[in-house]
């Protein structure tokens, strides 16, 4: 227990001393300084000049969301269509998988799509070498980009002066890859390779086992996708058990790197902001909120999963090592813990231990995490729900010093209210009306027979407190775009497909275009320079009021669901 | 004034408060009319349970119980508007009963008088009135001057003048004529004169809310949407988890839930702030621009009269070498008697003050009166000493045309005198310079510590004067204003209003004079003293009845404190949940899911105990807290980082807190029965 307190602190401390820097080289990036990767410059210009796409020209606020729009729904075609076929095409698919159903299909391309590879299909059968690399591999990295170009016309709308023009959401897009993605992945996959994770485009294994068995072992171009999807907050494993898988996730050195990569562009990006906006002060501030909300999260976790379960004890089994149910022997509850976490508040999802088997109270923090998204959060998108948070609290906190709200000068009036209001609700909106309707059908019919002609016998492996939660956790993961499963589920059903499939895609793009919206309204205003008195966003005071802010809306929003769930099963 | 719960004012809020339950009329406050829903559906379920189809474990005592505190939270927001309402218009009511029906003699284009009524007026039209009859409605003195008593107004009893042209040409219907005859034109109708656009702010239904009343409503709207998914989601919850819920105990922590406590004083705070601007005898045009005044950065200012005290004053003199104090204050005395200018007065009270000798009798020796030719006046003696006092050049030719020589001491003087703002007199007997008078300027006693309060509110003050840049740059230090702006046109008022406004300042200005019409239009806040033009009126935001110049500070503090009450209130509604989940949660699921009253910190007594005495708390919290909201939630000038910490202490973890003792409480109350 203390040796894992003291590890992962550790590993925290180290892992926010490395991304301070490199928000200083993300904010160069961004700003159009010069950086050592600028070789690469040639390289874009080749790719927009092939692709057509203007990238030199400012656009404003609505022209970049069309661009992000009309981009992604290009990937999207491409994702789905190759999903549908991937069995008819004979290109790199050599165990022979066949293509997915067209619920299916729709779920995983739009799942890949928004960052948040919920998966409903297992990779070893499910997914073609084509696709894992060309649409998953591919996605992974252009989804994550999205999100770290939408962050940056947020940024540059805070930079700039009532100007409408906020820079180039394609040109924005490829430096996110090209710089940031590209470079880092590369470093992270060779780590990965080297520790034995496989690259390879030969079809499955065969093993002689001592026994004398043949055992079947999936592998395929593993390393390249795991480090992508790791740090670009996507999640989505090569394998359908994710990190947990020894291929995947080979040992502890592959585990630390594979878990800094989940924080490392979340935390760098807040740096960045710092850096590129040039408010260093409450980029520091804004850190320390979230980490103040990763360690509630992280600290309480760490305690009982190194706790043993009642249950098991009962069966006279002994549990010095802590809850071990559902972890991997290579990683223990602390590290297991610290992951968990970490892929919660991130909304990145990959898992390195089963989050069914962690303790049902540790599976309220782990909700949380995903309920709030904004501790750390998304590439990008963490830092834009932040935004709205932000400007939700300086309403609250604004009118308390007497003055109409102001956020850096600029005032906060009723139609930046009504839209940071909007994406507030939305969140609960979406994830409690779900899993209303859900539990609401699954009460009276609890094969689920209506909607699925009785094809869902298995959708739900647990009634009561402990099913409730795993629907609960579905769609909370789906509205987080987080795409961790509480697994559990048979989810892999038109019920389960269709209804994720929507949560997921209003969730990722109404929380940055309606951002977007307010970050281009506050564009527009004159801003007020700043007197004794009017709020500084950045003192403490209002760093506590974020914090607070934040836990009590979240808090309030989905109590009654977090006690009928995971709080019941603990006190039951 | 009258006290807060004064009976016929409260007579009258409960009169209205009944009416307000009318859905059309709660309709505009989205949060109390989703809690009157509420308590529709929960009186249908009550008298349901009356007639035999009560749920399981629910008597009807405590369906009606339920009911009955819910159309209370209702009365109490209703209440609370109402007597906001009714306070308002009692101060209105009070001003405007001196102005109904007053006859008036209306001057017909012929020049015949005739009788009419003060209601009947129109813009345009002109009447008569003379000494002791009432003006009878606002308007414009178009001929004549006349002292006027406006204590009805404004509370002051010396009265004023009021003269065809110039600044002081605006009368007030209301006020009396206590001297000489004016004609004067009618410039407002009478429904539209100030007082009763005023009076409409006060009145509910011609309210409009100002803008962030309006963000902040969206706000509490959208909080009310969230309390609802979470209720009607926890139904098949419920369902799924296999236990029932009972309508009252969800109807019960969905209005626990959703914001009524600001909800209910919301419009109150608004109604309250302007009746406090008024009671300050500020006639608002606006409830928008009362508000915009807490948000004032620059403020501008009158030397005369706000910052000094009207005229320069004789506040020392310096005689030359070889001339006695004694006889400088003599002659400076004897050059002075017949000088009636406030100046020469104020040499007169010095000199005395120095037991100045008399050196001639009064009436003896003649006196020089003051001409733009000679720039001195003075007077010659009996015994033949003549004496002379005036700006320096003007003795200075004097003197010199005489072949006596300008003594250094005394230009050293003068330089010093005119470095530190103040005015030299140079004094003269017979040609020969005897010595230097200091005229300064008197600055009102405290205006720098009003100054100083402003500069902690983060409000830059600026004083606009006639004076010379070096005299102003004294006056602004001594007085502490933070710029100025010296030798100033009509224009330069305008340039700097649209350069502070261009670097996103919000600007307010005090001003009287038809030229400063322009400016008050375009600051944001404008401030007209109610003996001004009609022109600066018209343009301006806000009339002061009392001709205060400093009034603005109060207007900006009530600005200031009716965001900081909706804030803070907003705040302890909102931390005020915390604990109501704490209540309700487990008792909600005390049957079903035993386990969960580990939540039941505050080891209420049963579960309904439990949610009827949050939602008692819920209700009784609304009077408990309408005083505050009344009174407004004094505003600190202690910079904007120490005042949040103060308001978040009190009013967050206050909020906090507070429902925890007070759902205790009347839960322990709650078993005696």
């Amino acid at each position: 227990m203390q040796t894992d307190l003291i590890q992962t602190s550790l590993l925290i401390l180290v892992l926010s001393v490395l991304a301070w820097p490199f928000g200083r080289y993300l904010a160069r990036v961004y700003r159009g300084e010069p950086v050592w990767s600028d070789f690469l410059r040639p390289f874009e210009r080749l790719i927009f000049k092939l692709s057509g796409v203007n990238a030199e020209t400012s656009l404003n606020v609505a022209q970049n969301m069309k661009a992000m729009l009309r981009i992604n729904l290009i990937f999207f075609v491409w994702a789905f269509v190759l999903l549908l076929f991937q069995g008819n095409i004979p290109l790199l698919n050599p165990d022979g998988v066949p293509g997915m159903t067209v619920h299916q299909s729709f779920h995983t391309a739009v799942s890949f799509l928004t960052n948040t590879n919920l998966q409903h299909y297992s990779g070893e059968t499910g997914a073609a070498y084509l696709a894992q690399m060309l649409v998953f591999t591919f996605l992974q990295f252009v989804s994550a980009g999205t999100g770290m170009a939408a962050a940056v016309l947020i940024w540059q709308s805070i930079r700039s002066q009532r100007t409408s023009d906020l820079g180039n959401f394609y040109h924005y897009l490829m430096l996110s890859i090209t710089r940031i993605l590209l470079p880092l992945a590369l470093v992270t996959g060779f780590v990965l390779l080297l520790n034995g994770v496989p690259a390879t485009l030969e079809g499955a294994g065969i093993a002689h086992t001592l026994e004398g068995e043949v055992q079947t072992v999936a592998r395929g171009p593993v390393a390249s996708m795991v480090a992508i999807k790791q740090l670009g907050t996507n999640g989505g494993g090569f394998f359908g058990s994710n990190s947990t898988h020894p291929l995947e996730n080979p040992n502890v050195v592959t585990n630390i790197v594979e878990w800094m990569s989940i924080l490392f562009l979340p935390m760098a990006m807040v740096f960045g902001f710092g850096y590129f906006t040039g408010k260093r002060k409450f980029a520091r501030i804004l850190f320390a909120v979230m980490m103040a909300g990763f360690l509630m999260l992280f600290l309480p976790t760490l305690y009982l999963e190194g706790q043993g379960t009642n249950e098991i004890a009962a069966m006279g089994i002994s549990q010095s090592t802590g809850n071990m149910e559902g972890k991997e022997v290579r990683f223990g509850p602390g590290l297991s813990s610290l992951w968990a976490v970490a892929t919660t508040c991130t909304s990145n999802g990959s898992v390195n231990a089963m989050h069914d088997s962690f303790q049902s109270l540790s599976g309220t923090f782990l909700l949380l995490g995903m309920m709030v998204n904004a501790f750390f959060g998304g590439v990008g998108v963490g830092f834009i729900n932040m935004y709205v948070f932000v400007i939700l609290a300086v309403f609250i906190s604004g009118l308390m010093v007497g003055r109409t709200p102001e956020l850096w000068g600029k005032k906060l009036e009723s139609g930046e209210i009504k839209l940071a209001a909007l994406v507030f609700l939305m969140h609960p909106f979406l994830i409690l009306g779900f899993t209303a309707v859900a539990s609401g059908i699954a009460a009276r019919d609890p094969a689920m027979g209506v909607m699925d002609g009785g094809q869902g016998l298995n959708w739900l492996n647990n009634p009561g407190f402990h099913g409730f939660t795993e629907m609960l956790y579905e769609f909370t993961s789906s509205a987080a775009n987080n795409g961790s499963g509480f697994e559990g589920l048979g989810d892999n059903t038109v019920f389960w497909n269709l209804t994720t499939g929507l949560v997921i895609l209003l969730s990722r793009f109404i929380p940055i275009v309606i951002p977007l919206m307010i970050a281009g309204y506050l564009a527009h205003k004159k801003s007020t320079p700043a007197g004794p008195g009017n709020l500084q966003v950045e003192s403490r005071a209002f760093g506590l009021v974020l914090w607070f802010v934040i836990l009590i809306l979240s808090a309030l929003a989905f109590f009654p669901a977090l006690a009928l769930g995971p709080l019941a099963g603990h006190f039951s | 004034m009258a006290s807060l719960f004064e009976s016929a004012v409260l007579k009258e809020a409960l009169f209205y408060s009944l009416k307000k339950f009318d859905p059309r009329v709660l309709f505009r406050n989205p949060v109390m009319f989703t809690v009157e829903i509420g308590a529709v559906v929960m009186t249908i379920v009550s008298v349901a349970g009356a007639l035999g189809n009560a749920a399981a474990g629910e008597t009807v005592g405590y369906n009606v119980s339920i009911s009955v505190w819910l159309w209370l939270t209702v009365w109490f927001a209703n209440f609370a508007e109402a007597l906001a309402e009714a306070r308002g218009k009692a101060q209105a009511s009070s001003l405007r009963k001196t102005r109904q029906n007053t006859p008036a003699r209306k001057l017909l284009p012929d020049g015949t008088e005739t009788s009419f009524s003060s209601v009947d007026l129109r813009p345009g039209d002109r009447f008569v009135v003379e000494v002791g009859e009432l003006i009878a409605a606002d308007g414009e003195v178009v001929e004549g001057m006349a002292f006027v008593d406006e204590s009805a107004i404004t509370g002051e009893s010396a009265p004023v003048i009021r003269e065809v042209g110039g600044d002081k040409s605006g009368v007030t219907g209301g006020t009396r004529v206590i001297s000489d005859r004016i004609v004067v034109a009618v410039t407002a109708a009478p429904g539209d004169s100030f007082l009763d656009k005023m009076i409409a702010l006060v009145e509910g239904a011609s309210r409009k809310k100002s803008p962030n009343e309006i963000a902040l409503s969206l706000l509490l709207t959208a909080f009310t949407m969230v309390f609802l998914l979470v209720i009607l989601a926890l139904q098949p919850f419920a369902a799924f988890v296999g236990t029932e819920l009972s309508i009252a105990a969800l109807i019960s922590l969905f209005i626990c839930l959703i914001p009524t406590t600001i909800g209910a004083l919301l419009s109150a705070i608004g109604i309250a702030g302007m009746d406090r601007a008024l009671k300050a005898h500020v006639i608002a045009k606006s409830g928008k621009a009362v508000e915009l005044a807490g948000d004032v950065d620059t403020l501008l200012l009158d030397k005369t009269g706000t910052i000094t005290l009207g005229n320069r004053r004789a506040t020392a003199f310096f005689p030359v070498e070889g001339v006695s104090p004694d006889d400088f204050a003599a002659v400076a005395l004897a050059a002075s008697l017949a000088d009636t200018t406030p100046e020469g007065q104020s040499i007169v009270v010095l000199a005395q003050q120095a037991n100045a000798r008399i050196l001639a009798a009064a009436g003896t020796g003649r006196t020089i009166s003051f001409t733009a030719e000679t720039r001195s006046s003075g007077i010659d003696l009996p015994d033949g000493q003549r004496i002379r006092k005036g700006a320096s050049d003007s003795i200075r030719d004097l003197v010199q045309r005489a072949g006596h020589s300008f003594p250094a001491e005394a230009t050293r003087k003068i330089q010093e005198i005119s470095s530190n703002g103040g005015t030299p007199l140079v004094l003269s007997v017979n040609e020969q310079v005897q010595g230097v008078i200091q005229l300064q300027d008197v600055i009102k006693p405290g205006i720098s510590q009003r100054f100083d309060r402003l500069r902690k509110m983060g409000v830059k003050t600026v004083m606009i004067t006639g004076d010379n840049p070096l005299t102003a740059q004294y006056i602004a230090r001594e007085a502490g204003v933070d710029d100025f702006i010296a030798e100033a046109r009509p224009e330069d008022k305008m340039n700097y209003i649209r350069k502070e406004q261009a670097e996103g300042k919000l600007v307010a200005m005090m001003g009287d004079g038809t030229n400063d019409a322009p400016a008050l239009a375009q600051a944001d806040i404008g401030v007209a003293m109610n003996s001004g033009t009609q022109a600066a009126k018209e343009a301006a935001n806000m009339v002061d009845l009392d001709n205060e110049p400093t009034k603005l500070l109060e207007v900006i503090e009530i600005g200031k404190q009716m965001l900081i009450t909706r804030g803070a209130l907003t705040t302890f509604s909102i931390a005020n949940d915390v604990a109501k989940y704490f209540a309700i949660v487990p008792a909600l699921f005390a049957i079903s899911i035993p386990g969960l009253n580990v939540l039941n910190i505050m080891h209420l007594d049963s579960p309904q105990s439990a949610i009827l005495s949050a939602l008692v708390f819920n209700a009784v919290i609304i009077p408990l807290l309408l005083p505050l909201a009344l009174r407004g939630i004094t505003y600190r000038p202690i910079g904007a980082e120490a005042l949040l910490t103060r308001n978040l202490l009190v009013y967050g973890l206050g909020g906090i807190l507070t429902p925890f003792i007070g759902i205790k409480l009347i839960d322990l109350f709650l078993q005696l029965f």
